[in-house]
């Protein structure tokens, strides 16, 4: 396999051997290791230094199942860190089939105002990758729904799209990388920390895969492959969780409103309760009964990207039957809903499309919304004024582009002092002041706020994983850290991280997975090497950081959450700082 | 003595009429548990996964006090 440089200074491309101490990295380990090696952690995040690279996961484009992810990683424009966001996408399993086992985006043309597309596929011939650039300028300024159809209509039918909306051609800190999910649309988002502007910086619109004829993903032990693969697969086909018409399939992520609300951690109106009372009208059991009445049949949800067994993505229908949005996630629900006070689902549903329009983090977009409503731009639950803001942002005018720049920066424009983010980046749909756990994850993450990064909330609210009292900050600083380590192994395996609920509970699924790798890799991992190398990777993301000038005293979460108690259990965020420099300091 | 239940995700289609989230009460000998509430609803056990008393996680030996408020979740998941 290769790496794939694409120099967008001069648009020339290169194939070149994969180093050895490349060789047995793959998704976020993969970015990661190349961004910390490659870029200058002082470099500006939208100028000719900044690399963007894409790697699949080590086991993705084999017939491993929920395996189609592809890492995105290079310097934040939004946290000025480093950045890896991962999607679900055939594009995943398009890339390694190819031969790819990075693309790095190098470099910046001096024209100002043009964009381009690289066009990739198999040649035969040579027996190897061929890049072709095309001018994409006609594609930009436009709504993504409008304009994949044509690119689609230029390239064939079998193709896979990643891209960028106008919101990384306006460089956005709020902006994201778009792939194409099974059914052709522009829904699926490596998401957060603004890489799509990176992206734009780079005058890069369009990266096109045609993996016809390709030689796919060499597996070096086929029957270790095949045997943890069926374990993979037991555990996930078993699990409540996980398996055919259990919770993610039946009711989607959004299931996590109405638990969240209970738990009184659901983060309402720019965090200021934690309970909101429209949750139920919200909830992923409402997407259910409401696509029931209004299709006139229960609707199961489907996958992102092939191969996936879980199939958690939901689509929400208008009262006629007619698409609104999909995928309605838990975080985009919560972030244009609760955190907005918006409780309609069908302008939920129209923000989440807006959002996938027009490029943006669907989470940056509602924690934005929520400072910007706090602020008095529009008030909490004006559902009409919240879209035309999200409109203002895709049209880029002075306040959309202000909004745009993240939750921290509008923010701060705003004068505001309640802001949930933290090293710039918005806070997803849990609340610190509640869930002690995840809020330590929030802080030390080398990502800013991300929840993904170590997700507690799996043994503090769900009862996965074994069950922890979510208000106690007894032990979470080691929780986390664990699973700090356990996230940045199973984002480089290629796995949907919603694996991991049946893994953590089911021991051989576990094995499973690092079967599968070392059936890949040829390698001998055992199950405590994963955390190891998980923790090397966070290693290498924390050195870059600390080069890029962000230090302990960034792993905090804003003051006011550490002096406004949280109702209804009226709660204060009160980790140490000792316990979170712990997080990395023990690490 | 009266419990007021919330019934969430499939849970529902255990109790005719219960509708998710929509609150009803039960009525359960003085010093009954969550388990002996699972057993008079006829909840499976095994599809009982969380339970929250007044917004707080509770195991099934908690004993229900009079007003308590009680959220009961089947095995679910997200991100
Ligand atoms: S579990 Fe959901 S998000 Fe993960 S790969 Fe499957 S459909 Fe996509």
């Amino acid at each position: 396999m290769w790496f794939l440089r694409v120099n967008m200074t001069d648009r020339t491309a290169k194939l070149e051997e994969v180093p050895d101490q490349y060789k047995n990295l793959g998704g976020r380990g993969l970015t990661s290791s190349l961004v910390a090696a490659e870029v200058p952690p002082l470099c500006h995040p939208l100028g000719p230094n900044n690399k963007l690279v894409f790697a699949s996961g080590i086991i993705t484009g084999t017939p491993a199942n929920t395996s189609a992810r592809v890492s995105v990683g290079g310097k934040s424009p939004l946290t000025g860190g480093i950045k890896e966001a991962n999607a679900g996408s055939s594009w995943a399993q398009d890339l390694p089939s190819l031969g790819i086992k990075a693309l790095v985006v190098e470099g910046q043309p001096k024209e100002k105002g043009k964009f381009w597309g690289i066009h990739i596929a198999w040649d035969a011939a040579a027996g190897k990758p061929k890049v072709e650039f095309f001018d994409a300028t006609e594609y930009a300024g436009k709504d993504l729904y409008d304009v994949f159809p044509k690119v689609y209509e230029r390239f064939g039918d079998k193709i896979s799209i990643a891209g960028c909306g106008v919101a990384g051609e306006f460089k956005y800190g709020n902006s994201g990388i778009v792939f194409n999910d099974m059914s052709k649309r522009p829904s699926r988002y490596a998401g957060r920390g603004g890489l799509g502007a990176v992206l734009g910086s780079k005058g890069l619109k369009w990266i096109v895969l045609d993996e016809k004829g390709s030689p796919g993903v060499p597996i070096a032990d086929k029957a270790l492959f095949e045997q943890g693969r069926k374990k993979m697969n037991d555990a996930l086909r078993t699990h409540d969780i996980t398996k055919p018409k259990g919770g993610l399939n039946t009711y989607g992520t959004a299931v996590l409103i109405n638990i969240m609300n209970e738990a009184g951690g659901l983060p309402t109106k720019n965090f200021s309760s934690g309970r909101f009372d429209q949750a139920a009208q919200i909830a992923g059991e409402a997407i259910f009964e409401g696509n029931k009445t209004r299709l006139g049949k229960e609707l199961y949800n489907h996958a992102c990207s092939p191969g996936c067994i879980i199939q958690c993505s939901n689509t929400w229908h208008d009262k006629n039957g007619k698409e609104i949005a999909s995928c309605v996630e838990y975080e985009s629900d919560w972030s244009l809903g609760a955190n907005c006070g918006i409780g309609d689902l069908d302008a939920i549903g129209e923000m989440v499309k807006l959002c996938n329009a027009y490029g943006l983090d669907t989470i940056e977009t509602g924690a934005t919304l929520g400072v910007a409503m706090e602020a008095g731009v529009v008030p909490f639950g004006d559902a009409k004024g919240a879209i035309n803001l999200v409109h203002e942002m895709g049209k880029g005018t002075p306040m959309g582009r202000i909004l745009g720049a993240g939750t921290g920066m509008a923010g701060q424009v705003l004068g505001m002092t309640r802001i949930p983010a933290v090293k710039g980046q918005g806070m997803p749909a849990y609340e610190p002041r509640a869930v002690k756990g995840i809020g330590i994850t929030y802080a030390t993450s080398t990502m800013g706020a991300d929840h993904t990064a170590g997700y507690t909330i799996a043994p503090e609210i769900l009862g996965v994983s074994g069950k922890q009292d979510p208000l106690s900050p007894e032990g979470k600083a080691a929780l986390s850290r664990a699973f700090q380590a356990t996230t940045a192994f199973i984002d480089s395996s290629g796995h949907c991280l919603f694996i991991a609920f049946a893994i953590l509970d089911i021991a051989s699924g576990f094995e499973g997975m690092v079967e599968e790798c070392n059936g890949v890799l040829g390698t001998n991992w055992t199950g405590d090497d994963i955390v190891k190398l998980g923790g090397e990777i966070l290693k290498k993301e924390r050195a870059f950081n600390q080069a890029a000038g962000i230090t302990d005293k960034h792993d905090r979460v804003p003051e006011f959450m550490k002096t406004e108690p949280l109702p209804p259990h009226n709660q204060v965020f009160d980790i140490s700082d000792a316990a979170l420099d712990s997080v990395y300091g023990e690490l | 003595m009266i419990a007021r239940v919330r019934l969430f995700a499939n849970l529902v289609q255990y109790c005719p009429g219960a509708k998710v989230g929509q609150p009803f009460d039960v009525e359960l000998a003085a010093g009954g548990t969550l388990a002996d509430l699972i057993a008079h609803l006829k909840l499976p056990r095994d599809q009982v996964k969380v339970i929250f008393v007044n917004g707080i996680g509770a195991p099934p030996d908690h004993v229900i006090q009079p007003g308590d408020e009680i959220g009961i979740f089947s095995p679910i998941g997200g991100g």
